[in-house]
């Protein structure tokens, strides 16, 4: 630990509690280091999940060597952030994946990562239980084989289900099962929550976003104004025993709040490192307009972080533009950066699912065909492994496919939408007003 | 100076500002613009400091024999002491820091 700073003015009190900025401002400015990051370590995946938001597939030849890795762990290390969440592609089918999260832990970076469960066997579940600073999120979109299979591809419900079955049986408890919500499993948040407690397991929602293989299936996958509403319900009712990333912020737009810090932490507060070493604003923003830099350049990520031009700009104060005058603007923040990106919508715009409607005004407004599309795509070749397109999932009109022809075949991973740092998060310590509630992200 | 226990506010654990502290060895501490933000790797909980001046005091926690003398290292005025009572005692609630001798 540092040396305690010099004596404090006597006015600090009154400086607590009448501070210049709320914390939300604080972080909207960009902190010292990310609280956490995403990070991908590979581009390969044993699955091909349709919404896949890193396109990922095959490996990238240009990937980060485990010597690179270390190096980056180092740098973190360095600048104090406390955890990565370590994504892909599927992560732990690279070889030195276990020597990574061991390396990382050891040098006080906690891991958190995610995984379709493709190598959670009882012997790596035991290790996993032995260790405080590794955390673990299964992926499981559906609380049915169907509804999941259809998205995450054959024989992917029993895998999760076979490792979620090891991690419990070799006593990880609170181990996180990551659900994105789509228009299919909406209706079975109920089945997720037992699966989960049977398990023993967390239960975490995220939001479906419009980024990578995503980008094709979002118009069909996500949910239906009506279940955004019952999501925001079911959410409001269990408070903090759910986690979502933060990633439904938008949704605060109704009324009261979720759990979290309600902001779009991109280049602010978490930030996403690729595969091969690129550095973008947030996991859910693989594109060129989001892309900070590389930490193989002089200065490594610390001076991404701290010198990016991309992420000063995050930094400054946002418009609101069309949103400024809407009442719910200061709850839901204009939505999600990404989502409005990705299906051709200004950024200074409304969220396509903005509660109070205007994203689909605004999006009958925009031509989608013009909309920028992902950035990096490795899905495998079509071709390689067709894989059938599903078709009668749900209520859901026969013609109404998940992929357009050409993309079917593509075979991707499942990456968990891990992003929000903000975990756990109590904003309870140091002034009067603070409700005192965890904010968690993650 | 008082030295009666503060009366625990709605929510607020009493603390005991005359026992010895200091951070949870499974926390991790790191300086913001606006104060700090501590990360306890065992609960996976964040929080944070919302000043420079109870950054100090929980940085002198660990050097000193109790909270009392700690915040008084750190320049803290009588007046102010209740206000980082209560946020001492909100970070012992979420064990961010823990007795000395209980580390």
């Amino acid at each position: 630990m540092s040396p305690p700073p010099g004596p404090a003015p006597a006015s600090a009190a009154a400086q607590m509690q009448a501070q210049p900025l709320p914390l939300a401002e604080q972080f909207t400015r960009g902190l010292a280091a990310p609280i956490c990051l995403t990070w991908e370590l590979t581009y390969a995946c044993n699955l091909a999940c349709v919404h896949c938001l890193s396109s990922s597939g095959r490996r990238d030849p240009r990937e980060l060597t485990a010597a690179e890795c270390r190096g980056v762990i180092d740098e973190l290390e360095r600048m104090q952030v406390f955890y990565v969440n370590i994504g892909g592609g599927e992560p732990t089918v690279r070889p030195d994946f276990w020597d990574l999260v061991s390396y990382a832990t050891s040098h006080h970076v906690g891991v958190k990562f995610s995984t379709n469960g493709v190598k959670i066997s009882p012997a790596i579940a035991a290790r996993l239980a032995a260790s405080d600073y590794v955390d673990v999120q299964v992926s499981l979109d559906g609380a049915t084989p169907e509804v999941n299979d259809a998205v995450r591809g054959p024989g992917s419900y029993a895998t999760a289900l076979r490792a979620m079955e090891n991690l419990a049986a070799a006593g990880m408890a609170g181990f996180k099962i990551s659900v994105v919500v789509t228009r299919q499993n909406a209706g079975q948040l109920d089945d997720f929550q037992a699966i989960a407690s049977r398990l023993g397991a967390q239960l975490r929602l995220t939001r479906l976003r419009p980024s990578g293989r995503g980008a094709d299936v979002w118009p069909q996958l996500h949910p239906t104004a009506q279940q955004q509403r019952q999501l925001y319900d079911w959410l409001v009712a269990r408070g903090e025993q759910v986690l979502t990333g933060d990633s439904f912020f938008h949704l605060s737009g109704y009324g009261q709040a979720l759990p979290g810090l309600n902001l779009c932490g991109a280049g602010r507060v978490v930030c996403l490192i690729d595969p091969v070493g690129d550095v973008y604003a947030c996991p859910f923003a693989i594109h060129d307009s989001f892309l900070a830099g590389n930490v193989r350049s002089p200065g490594g990520f610390a001076a991404v972080w701290r010198d990016s031009p991309l992420f000063a700009s995050l930094r400054q104060p946002q418009s609101g533009g069309a949103c400024q005058s809407c009442s719910a603007y200061d709850s839901c923040r204009g939505g999600c950066m990404a989502a409005k990106f990705f299906t051709g919508l200004p950024l200074d715009g409304p969220d396509p699912e903005c509660v109070r409607g205007h994203g689909q005004t605004a999006l009958a407004a925009v031509d989608g065909a013009a909309a920028p599309r992902p950035g990096g795509d490795h899905s495998r070749r079509a071709g390689r492994s067709p894989r059938p397109v599903p078709v009668t999932i749900g209520a859901r009109p026969p013609d109404d496919t998940f992929s357009p022809a050409g993309r079917t075949a593509r075979r991707i991973p499942d990456h968990a939408c891990d992003q929000n740092p903000l975990a756990g998060f109590d904003p309870g310590t140091g002034s009067s007003g603070d409700p005192g509630a965890a904010l968690h992200g993650y | 100076m008082s030295t009666d226990p503060l009366p625990a506010a709605a929510g607020v654990p009493v603390f005991d500002l005359d026992a010895a502290w200091r951070l949870h060895p499974q926390v991790s501490l790191r300086p913001e613009r606006f104060g700090a933000l501590l990360y306890h790797f065992g609960t996976r909980r964040l929080s944070f400091l919302k000043s420079p001046a109870l950054l100090a005091v929980v940085s002198s926690l660990a050097g000193e024999p109790s909270a009392r003398a700690a915040c008084r290292a750190a320049g803290i005025s009588a007046a102010d002491l209740p206000a980082y009572t209560a946020a001492l005692a909100r970070l012992a609630g979420s064990q961010m820091i823990c007795p000395q001798a209980g580390a």
